[in-house]
């Protein structure tokens, strides 16, 4: 079995292992046995990193066993410099997640920590398959953990958010299905992702391959218009399905955009540029004002997130190194920040049971500890220098500036608004006097939270101040991707 | 006329009927409540039967007997090895509930379904109109029965009275097209009428006249719309192991005549019969789909769900032709899809009326979706089992209806037709709005509180066979490629002659 194997059953197997055994009354074995196979499951990605050859846009670690003969479908995985970074940092958000919910999951605590490292096991094989229809089962299959995870342990509306969580998306995918079936009929039967980079397509079928691929991953992403159903999901969601919903989940649209979109319909990518361009933005902004205004602390984290996936589209149809580089850096930051905006949350809610901002007030008299980490990872969502979130929106102003001066000007712009809802939101929540009689009441963080949070804060920091790592891994593969989408593929 | 060959090609017919006979005397002597004796002696006989099936069926040979009345070929056995199958795992599931409901005062229940069995067996292996007919209703006369079974019982007799209605105008349909084209052509034999058809020296308005009913009889068979009325109350009236009795094994043989009529026989109408297949399908994909989300009784939901599932099957069977040109591996892809789905549709339902049947106890039936309430908490490996059929009717990968799908779109889509693709993109869509009510059953068993905390119990035989039942699917999930295999094989190999 190679690594890229492991680092996919390993989660798979304990969870399944999980679900088998678990019973709540022997929960802190489960609770444990859930950490055992996360660490795992993150160790064995570690030796990805140092086995990684940089200067190479070529696949690695790759796998290939034949799956279902007859559709010619392969169990194909393996690993570029644009996918690399998403399987430690699955791995990672995984670990935490699996200790952060250590107490706050109480009921059926197998199932919830099975969903999550089966779900885990699952993203990574979106992120790893080369083969079309391989990846197609690993992006639907996650939906099946997530629904359970909302529906079981979301909050009071959970119902409504699981199922337009799941129909929302799986209409999307549907429509990739039909374009994927078409690409398997075009390229003489095969699902080889590789093969249809270089299958030379017709404007029309581009433009529809295009589409029937927006359908997918921008509802994912999610990109305005269609991203209405991420709000009420990640309100309803409990924490640790939030945390991995922003910090992995949407980045399985943003990806497919490098993975499918862009090379398969390079003619059709660059034709409607405008059109994902004009979307971008009026995400980063419109959004953003959107999120200055909510009273609720996840919807406000929520609609972030489509602002700061905003940045990650706009980088990727700009076309240019920095661009797209900048799009990929900001999703790993947004990984981290996201999860760790969540995950705050979540700290409050577990003591409150309020996810108002009015609820609270003068957090910091009563959980200093607490609050240094809040701020840090609010200074690191409006992009503060030294951060994560700084790096890559940075990077995509400079590639949009490079590549038109006022789209640059807008997303610059849109940035003093993040700026503002963060900052704002984190004034009403954790500074000023003791707002009520809860606040008054509060503990501040436990070590197991500590270290949750700081794990999280080492690598916001990491990132912000050393971004090399994450830039040399992805340059060689960003840069094979620009030129193959600069050539036609018309036929 | 009558060979070793002859012989040969009905063997496990023969043992089937005999053992039916024998077991029926049998079971006077057995006064057991729950018929234990005849139960195990009808699996053992079933058993044997399965695997003298899947031993033709392996070695994949064709051969006909009784003067090309019937065939035994690579997929008919296939479909009679699984219909055998699926009937021991449907009485397996169904002996309990039978029990409590007083069903088994005799063993009737072993001995109608046996001869139900028999029925699709000469269906399948049928290669005559009149043999095809006849076994036809060998297996809906045993079903009439079955579901009046519960003979005190006010909604399974309603039922059978609309079963046997219904059904009988069917068959008369049917044989009324039948008689057309024997008219026309002057065979019974399928494949002198495949000849004769194919020589171009017939009326076309006659076929197809006879062909309208044909289809219409096939349709009533496999309850599409618009002859689906008698899925819905059949489905819901009779008792549920009967209902898992005719909505399981049954639709293989379905789907073996629908072969035998219109591939092997009537292949040169092809134009004419895939429009009509085309409009059965719209209508079940659409019926089926919106009247199943307004239903709160399960057995009624599943049965429109069936309607809209066999909406599918039709998608693969049209697809095969493609503007009257016969191409092989157009043909292969699909006809062997819609195998695949078919029998996977069979494996699918029989686990999902396993899980209503073990929640079903004595003056409980179970049938509405909000007894599953909170199922998750009483019992997570039957809720587990259920999530698992539900999500895979859905069509959600990594489960075993996926690939069903994807067999039976891929078909249409490499037809390279503008409306076989519109076709596609339609059954998507509509198992879109399928999958909402796949989904609102999880919701109620897993988000759901209890309405009662007993716990789920059952017997050890159904336990080990649910259990298995469930692993299968998701087995088959992640594994489909050898199953695909098998079905492309046999209808090359049935087909190729």
């Amino acid at each position: 079995m190679g690594l890229l194997s492991l680092a996919i059953w390993v989660p798979i197997a304990f969870g399944v292992l999980l679900l088998a055994v678990g019973r709540d009354e022997h929960a802190p074995v489960v609770r444990w046995l859930a950490l055992l196979g996360a660490l795992i499951g993150f160790l064995v990605t570690l030796p990805l990193y140092s086995g990684f050859e940089l200067g190479t846009a070529a696949m690695q670690f790759v796998e290939k066993a034949s799956w279902i003969e007859r559709f010619n479908v392969n169990y194909h995985l393996g690993v570029d410099g644009i996918s690399f970074w998403f399987v430690p940092l699955t791995a990672f958000i995984t670990v935490i997640v699996v200790i952060a919910s250590w107490e706050s999951i109480t009921e059926r605590v197998n199932q919830y920590m099975g969903a999550f490292l089966i779900l885990s096991g699952l993203m990574i094989g979106v992120f790893t398959a080369l083969d079309g229809m391989l990846f197609y089962v690993f992006f639907e299959a996650t939906l099946i953990p997530m629904y359970l995870i909302i529906g079981i342990w979301g909050g009071p509306n959970k119902i409504y958010a699981a199922f337009k969580f799941f129909l929302y998306t799986l209409l999307g995918s549907l429509l990739m299905l039909i374009a994927l079936i078409y690409l398997y009929n075009q390229s003489g039967g095969s699902f080889d992702i590789a093969a249809w980079h270089q299958l030379p397509l017709s404007r029309t079928a581009q433009t529809l391959l295009f589409f029937a691929f927006f359908a997918a991953f921008a509802v994912k992403v999610p990109m305005w218009p269609v991203h209405t159903w991420l709000p009420d999901v990640h309100v309803e969601a409990p924490t640790g399905g939030s945390a991995v919903l922003a910090a992995i989940m949407l980045k399985l649209g943003a990806y497919g955009f490098l993975r499918f979109s862009m090379p398969i319909a390079p003619d059709a990518a660059r034709e409607w540029a405008w059109l994902m361009i004009a979307l971008s933005l009026i995400a980063v902004i419109y959004v953003g004002l959107v999120a200055m205004v909510q009273k609720d602390m996840k919807k406000l984290v929520a609609y972030s997130s489509v602002a700061h996936m905003g940045f990650v589209t706009l980088g990727f149809f700009i076309f240019n190194d920095l661009g797209v580089s900048g799009g990929l850096v900001q999703m790993i930051a947004h990984g981290f920040v996201s999860g760790a905006m969540f995950l705050s949350i979540g700290v409050l809610y577990d003591r409150v049971h309020s996810r108002e901002i009015a609820a609270y007030g003068g957090v910091v008299n009563t959980m200093p500890n607490f609050t240094a980490f809040a701020l840090l990872f609010a200074m690191a969502n409006c992009g503060l220098p030294g951060t994560a979130g700084f790096v890559g929106e940075w990077m995509v102003i400079l590639g949009a500036v490079k590549a038109n001066f006022w789209i640059g000007l807008a997303a610059a712009t849109a940035l003093i608004f993040g700026a503002a809802y963060t900052l704002w939101m984190f004034k009403r929540v954790y500074l000023g006097p003791v707002g009520n009689d809860h606040v008054k009441a509060l503990t501040d963080i436990g070590s197991r939270e500590f270290l949750v949070l700081a794990l999280l804060a080492i690598a916001v920091l990491a990132m912000g101040l050393y971004p090399r790592p994450f830039t040399d891994v992805m340059d060689t593969s960003v840069a094979e991707l620009l030129k193959h989408v600069a050539l036609s593929k018309l036929n | 006329m009558i060979d070793n060959i002859s012989w040969l090609a009905i063997y496990p017919e023969i043992v089937l009927l005999t053992m039916a006979c024998v077991i029926a005397l049998v079971d006077l002597g057995v006064h057991s409540v729950r018929r234990t004796g005849t139960y195990v002696l009808t699996l053992l006989t079933l058993a044997v039967v399965a695997t003298l099936q899947a031993m033709y069926a392996s070695s994949g040979n064709t051969f006909y007997g009784f003067g090309n009345m019937v065939v035994s070929d690579a997929m008919g056995n296939w479909l009679k090895c699984f219909a055998t199958v699926a009937m021991m795992v449907t009485l397996v599931y169904g002996r309990p509930y039978a029990a409590d409901r007083g069903m088994l005062r005799g063993g009737e229940m072993f001995t109608l379904a046996m001869f139900s069995l028999l029925g699709m067996f000469i269906m399948i292996s049928g290669n005559n109109f009149l043999v095809i007919y006849l076994g036809l209703e060998l297996l809906t006369l045993s079903s009439y029965a079955l579901v009046a079974l519960r003979r005190d019982n006010a909604t399974a007799t309603e039922a059978a009275m609309k079963y046997f209605v219904l059904g009988a105008m069917a068959s008369g349909f049917l044989l009324y097209g039948l008689s057309m084209i024997y008219g026309a052509t002057g065979s019974l034999d399928i494949g002198q009428v495949f000849k004769a058809i194919n020589a171009g020296q017939i009326k076309h308005q006659v076929l197809v006249f006879g062909l309208v009913f044909v289809v219409a009889g096939l349709a009533f068979k496999l309850g599409v719309v618009p002859f689906h009325m008698w899925i819905p109350d059949v489905y819901q009236g009779a008792p549920t192991s009967v209902t898992l009795l005719i909505g399981g094994a049954p639709k293989l043989a379905a789907f073996a005549i629908a072969i035998r009529l219109l591939v092997d026989g009537l292949l040169p109408l092809a134009i004419d019969w895939q429009q009509m297949l085309a409009v059965l399908a719209i209508g079940s994909l659409l019926v089926g789909n919106l009247a199943a989300i307004m239903q709160t009784n399960l057995k009624r939901m599943l049965a429109y769900s069936t309607i809209s599932q066999m909406g599918f099957v039709l998608l693969g069977l049209m697809s095969g032709v493609v503007n009257g040109n016969v191409d092989a591996t157009a043909v292969e892809n699909a006809y062997s899809a819609s195998m695949f789905y078919v029998v996977t549709y069979v494996l699918t339902t029989l686990a999902a009326f396993g899980v209503i049947l073990l929640l079903a106890r004595e003056g409980f039936e179970s049938e509405e979706i909000s007894d599953f309430a909170g199922l998750n908490q009483r019992s997570p490996l039957y809720a587990g089992v259920m999530a698992v059929c539900l999500f895979s009717m859905a069509g959600i990968p990594p489960l075993v209806g996926f690939y069903a799908k994807l067999a039976v779109l891929q078909a249409l889509v490499a037809s390279g037709q503008g409306l076989y693709i519109a076709l596609a993109v339609f059954a998507v869509i509509m198992s879109l709005i399928g999958a909402f009510y796949y989904l609102r059953v999880v919701k109620v068993m897993y988000f759901d509180a209890p309405l009662t905390a007993s716990n789920v119990s059952a017997p050890a035989d159904v336990r080990v066979v649910l259990t298995l039942n469930g692993a299968l699917l998701l087995v088959l999930g992640l594994l489909p490629g050898g199953l695909m295999a098998l079905c492309a094989d046999a209808v090359v190999r049935a087909l190729g002659t």
